[in-house]
């Protein structure tokens, strides 16, 4: 379970939100560019920090200013999915889904093990000497999604995860995400600003407007007047 | 009826060639003029006779040894610093940058004196290492430290810009996965920007290799212990042309291939890019 309730000036308005995600369930944020959603994933991730406020995963307080609780960013287990993919160049498509793990120093055989299953699971096992910056943008996401996943994360995150990819590899993406969300029944935040992606994986949308909460419900649910808004 | 091409069109078009083309020949003749002169001076036999000479050898080996460590000691402090200066925000932040500049601005000459007053026998440091029976001008660690005072600034500039320019979502994917601060750079960091790094410190052992002014100043010329490639030339165009030619055409060779080396590297980089 994740529960969030930050706040952090920012230079055009302050975001403040607060919102939960279930384990299993994925959370559309959505919301125009610079409404804030990038900047709450990288909050939650500890690449930013908030003012105020409190992030808890599974329990564990991630973050929380007022008592200088602050957990390093490599000990938070969050998968996190970035908007390019950023899959290391340099690296075969193999050392990019074990990097991860060998990071946290695990155990070879086991890394090799893990490493083959979700190289099975996205379908790239014949790809899996190459090197990640021969990839398509496609392959390249779903290197990207089995990497955070190779880390067994508590919580799953991706920004604008379909943004230049064609209605196939979008289509598969989405199957991947909502496969091994529920396997692993953990939370997922996927942000968008998309409405179509929002109704085809969330299980719940938010929609963000310059840093506040605009509305919340079941993404069929979306009222006319927000999908009217820009912030949609 | 003007012929087609007496037409003011083609004439107009034939000047300007004819202008582009004379441009480009006199600074290529200006520039390759004085190298080529080097070679026609001497022989190609004079030349190989004189690469035994213990003199070219002594100052070859020496301006090597010198210059490689200079560039070893530039990397392994420069490349961390580089990235600390980068990624950090503190305060005298402008300074430093400026400070990392000024040697290649800095006549070399001005820098060796700068060196002599700080660590020279009675310098403001040097006073106190010679009470510990220290002693760095003049001797071959004052030629290393010159050349690290003027040929630093070609890496650490080179290596701010990469650091600069480099997509930080690749090192914040690999802190989300687990990868500490210092793995992320020496896995990810360092080897996506290994081919600028490398086109830097080829540069830099360049700078290294022809240094003159600082260390003059600094370590004096004193052959064998201080006396580098470029100051082996100076005193042969005064002793024996012979020798300062031969080492002054040397310099070229090396000049040369660095030069390639770079390109090749930059072609490569812009290749992977």
């Amino acid at each position: 379970m994740l529960d969030v309730a930050i706040a952090r000036n920012l230079r055009d308005f302050r975001l403040d939100i607060a919102f939960a995600v279930s384990p299993g369930e994925i959370l559309v944020l959505m919301g125009s560019n610079g409404s804030g959603k990038s900047t709450t994933l990288n909050i939650i991730a500890g690449l930013l920090h908030p003012d105020t406020g409190c992030i808890r995963l599974n329990g564990t307080t991630l973050c929380e200013p007022a008592r200088g609780t602050d957990m390093p960013i490599e000990n938070r287990r969050i998968g996190y999915v970035f908007q390019n993919a950023a899959v290391f160049p340099h690296l075969t498509v193999r050392d990019n889904i074990g990097f991860g793990l060998r990071a946290r120093g695990t155990d070879p055989q086991e890394i090799r093990t893990r490493v083959d299953e979700l190289l099975g699971a996205i379908n790239l096992g014949d790809l899996a000497m190459v090197k990640a910056r021969n990839l398509s943008g496609g392959q390249k996401q779903r290197v990207a999604l089995a990497r955070a996943l190779a880390i067994r994360p508590s919580l799953l995150m991706l920004d604008e995860p379909f943004t230049s990819l064609d209605t196939e590899s979008t289509r598969g993406i989405k199957d991947l995400v909502r496969k091994f969300v529920n396997e692993m029944q953990i939370p997922c935040i996927v942000v968008t600003h998309r409405r179509t992606d929002s109704s085809d994986i969330g299980d719940r949308a938010f929609v963000l407007c310059s840093g506040r909460k605009e509305w919340e419900g079941l993404p069929g649910e979306m009222p006319e007047e927000c999908l009217a808004c820009q912030c949609v | 009826m003007i012929p087609d091409a007496l037409s003011p069109e083609r004439i107009r078009r034939s000047v300007t060639y004819l202008g582009a083309g004379l441009l480009v020949l006199a600074v290529t003749l200006y520039l390759a003029l004085p190298i080529a002169a080097l070679f026609f001076r001497t022989t190609p036999d004079i030349f190989l006779s004189s690469l035994s000479d213990p003199q070219v050898m002594s100052a070859l080996w020496l301006s090597f040894v010198t210059s490689t460590l200079s560039l070893a000691i530039v990397i392994l402090v420069g490349t961390p610093f580089a990235y600390v200066h980068t990624r950090c925000t503190y305060p005298g932040k402008i300074l430093v940058d400026t400070l990392i500049d000024l040697p290649l601005v800095l006549p070399p000459a001005v820098a060796g004196v700068a060196l002599l007053v700080l660590y020279g026998r009675a310098g403001f440091l040097g006073h106190y290492f010679n009470m510990l029976g220290i002693s760095i001008a003049f001797t071959t660690l004052a030629v290393i430290m010159a050349q690290i005072f003027v040929a630093s600034p070609f890496y650490l500039r080179q290596a701010k810009s990469l650091f600069e320019q480099f997509d930080q979502t690749y090192e914040h994917t690999a802190r989300t996965l687990g990868a500490s601060p210092v793995r992320t750079f020496l896995t990810i960091t360092l080897p996506l920007t290994a081919g600028g790094l490398v086109s830097g410190a080829v540069m830099t052992f360049g700078r290294a290799l022809g240094e003159f002014g600082a260390t003059i100043m600094f370590a004096g010329n004193l052959p064998g212990v201080t006396q580098t490639m470029p100051l082996a030339v100076y005193v042969g165009i005064e002793s024996n042309l012979t020798i300062g030619l031969t080492i002054s055409i040397l310099l070229v060779i090396i000049s040369f291939v660095i030069m390639i080396a770079v390109k090749i590297l930059a072609y490569r980089e812009a290749g992977h890019a």
